[in-house]
């Protein structure tokens, strides 16, 4: 399966590096290929523009999105965002006290392997573990309250570039693998991958719309979508991911779906952090 | 209460440069007091007056019927003059950012049609003396369809129009 | 509660250049719910905009202005530090307002 994968990828890009070693997982080989696709498919783009989706594959929808984004949709969950993440439990802890850094300017950490349970966690995650150790109810992973606590704190980060981390650790490299395998499998009636789109098509439209690159399209999570007419979670928009190749979306951060977003934070590792983002 | 933090600038962040947000003063104070629900003099003031809503104008059906409410029969000449500024493929038709200013003098309104929705009139802006004719704002489009710039200078109205093509309509579910 | 109203003012010369975002749902009454129901119309009919007393801009939108509704215009004759009110008013009678500083 993940030498199909590799195939693929290299397919793509004639100058990416034979696939190593068949059950050797490699994800430094595997950055380089993914970077050297979209970096030789788009010279013009400049690398840190990838962070801003189909804005940095089409000047008529940037133009759009630049008046958007002067005064953008998202501010009223920021402001949302930032009010909870301030505001101390009952018991006077705060968010912050839950994070490295006090939560400000880390966004760019997330998702990390956590070696004592052998998971990933996301941000969203670490938020929701964070409520439940203060006796908080967890938030629910595709609304908007989590929505607003993630764009604040993506917002506090922005500019820092993806830093995340597999460690040698069997477990990491298993998620990172299991990630990269779902990205790349086809599913849904219209048996499209996540590559078909975002990797094999970026820049393309379906139907209307004008399909973001794989690199950097974690950064701008979480974000607005005009078509939502609001927020959406990093959870939000794989389950829509999913739902528009008429698939079965899996449970809102299920060990798979935190498992793709290792992979694609990875793979956008020294890229910026442009969250929250306002797409159409 | 706060908001001026989360306009915090990273001077690498990739987007366009953010300003400092104006705080809210009133709102502020008010609910600093738990005053809010009692309306000082300034804010009833202030309230802006429903009153003056051109509901015919907004009522009408067709671009035709529309402009005649807004100009009493005055029929617009198209002018150079007037700029209007929107996209040619919008993004999403929930969201088509628009703008409309102009070098006429005497500008006394600002007004934008999309002459394919159900209520062409979009917007009507009265222009005050000192302030300048230029306005943008951002519009729904049901559909593909002509949206139209009126501005009233002197005793007459002038008019600019584009097509915008709309893929994903910004009025149903 | 928090205000639905974000300005910036922002002053250069003798120019004040004014953005303001209004938190709505701008129902245009012709979108249905989850249940097939229509939504009933529900949008600010007036923007009023107001320096030293005096109204320097109007906005009269109907349903067709977007959502969390933008708007953007220049006016003369404002010092940094001065005050902007900004006020609204919808179709079912709901108002609020926000005074902002120019900066």
């Amino acid at each position: 399966m993940r030498r199909a994968v590799s195939l693929a990828l290299a397919l793509f890009c004639l100058a990416a590096p034979p696939a190593s070693a068949a059950d050797t997982v490699n994800p430094k080989a595997d950055f380089k290929a993914f970077r050297d696709y979209f970096t030789k498919r788009f010279p013009n783009v400049p690398l840190n523009d990838f962070v801003n989706g189909p804005y940095s594959m089409d000047a008529e929808l940037r133009k759009q999105w630049v008046e958007i984004d002067a005064f953008p949709p998202y501010q009223f969950a920021l402001d949302k965002g930032k009010q909870m993440f301030d505001t101390p439990f009952p018991n006077g802890k705060t968010y912050g006290d839950c994070f490295p850094n006090k939560g400000i300017g880390i966004r760019q950490n997330y998702p990390f392997f956590d070696a004592k349970s052998g998971e990933v966690i996301t941000l969203d995650v670490a938020l929701n573990q964070c409520r439940q150790a203060n006796g908080e109810e967890p938030f629910d992973y595709t609304k908007d309250d989590m929505a607003a606590l993630t764009a604040y704190m993506a917002y506090t980060s922005r500019g820092k570039l993806f830093d995340i981390k597999i460690p040698n650790d069997r477990r990491a490299l298993a998620a990172y693998q299991k990630g990269e395998e779902y990205f790349y499998t086809r599913r849904g009636q219209l048996n499209f991958s996540c590559a078909s789109c975002h990797v094999q098509s970026p820049g393309d439209h379906i139907r209307t719309e004008v399909l973001a690159p794989a690199l950097g399209i974690v950064a701008a999570l979480p974000i607005y979508r005009s078509e939502w007419g609001g927020m959406g979670t990093t959870s939000r928009r794989l389950i829509t991911c999913n739902s528009q190749v008429r698939g079965v979306p899996l449970k809102p951060e299920d060990e798979l779906y935190r498992d793709v977003e290792y992979y694609l934070s990875y793979m956008s590792n020294g890229l910026p952090i442009s969250g929250p983002g306002a797409r159409p | 209460m706060d908001n001026n933090n989360s306009s915090r600038e990273t001077s690498e962040r990739s987007g366009p440069t953010r300003r400092v947000i104006v705080q809210g003063a009133i709102a502020g104070s008010l609910a600093g007091l738990g005053l809010a629900g009692v309306a000082p003099l300034s804010r009833a003031r202030a309230a802006a007056d429903a009153s003056k809503w051109p509901k015919d104008a907004f009522a009408q059906k067709t671009e035709a019927d529309a402009i005649k409410a807004l100009y009493a029969g005055k029929m617009p000449e198209a002018s150079d003059k007037v700029n209007l500024d929107a996209p040619e493929i919008a993004e999403n038709g929930a969201v088509v950012p628009i703008s409309v200013s102009t070098t006429l003098p005497d500008v006394t309104s600002i007004a934008i049609l999309v002459s394919e929705n159900p209520f062409p009139l979009a917007a009507n802006y009265p222009i005050q003396p000192g302030t300048s004719p230029m306005v943008a704002n951002r519009l729904k489009m049901a559909k593909t369809s002509k949206v139209i710039a009126l501005v009233a200078s002197g005793d007459k109205v002038f008019s600019a129009s584009k097509e915008v093509k709309v893929t994903v309509g910004g009025c149903g579910g | 509660m928090a205000s639905t109203i974000r300005i910036r003012a922002v002053s250069s010369g003798d120019t004040t250049e004014v953005q303001a975002l209004v938190q709505h749902p701008m129902d245009s009454g012709f979108v249905k719910d989850a249940q097939g129901n229509l939504i009933p119309p529900h949008y600010i009919q007036v923007v009023e905009f107001e320096h030293a007393g005096k109204a320097v801009f109007t906005a009269y939108w109907g349903p067709a202005v977007s959502k969390d509704p933008y708007i953007k215009f220049s006016f003369k004759g404002a010092q940094k530090g001065d005050d902007l009110t900004v006020s609204w008013v919808d179709n079912k009678g709901a108002t609020d307002s926000l005074v902002g500083k120019i900066q």
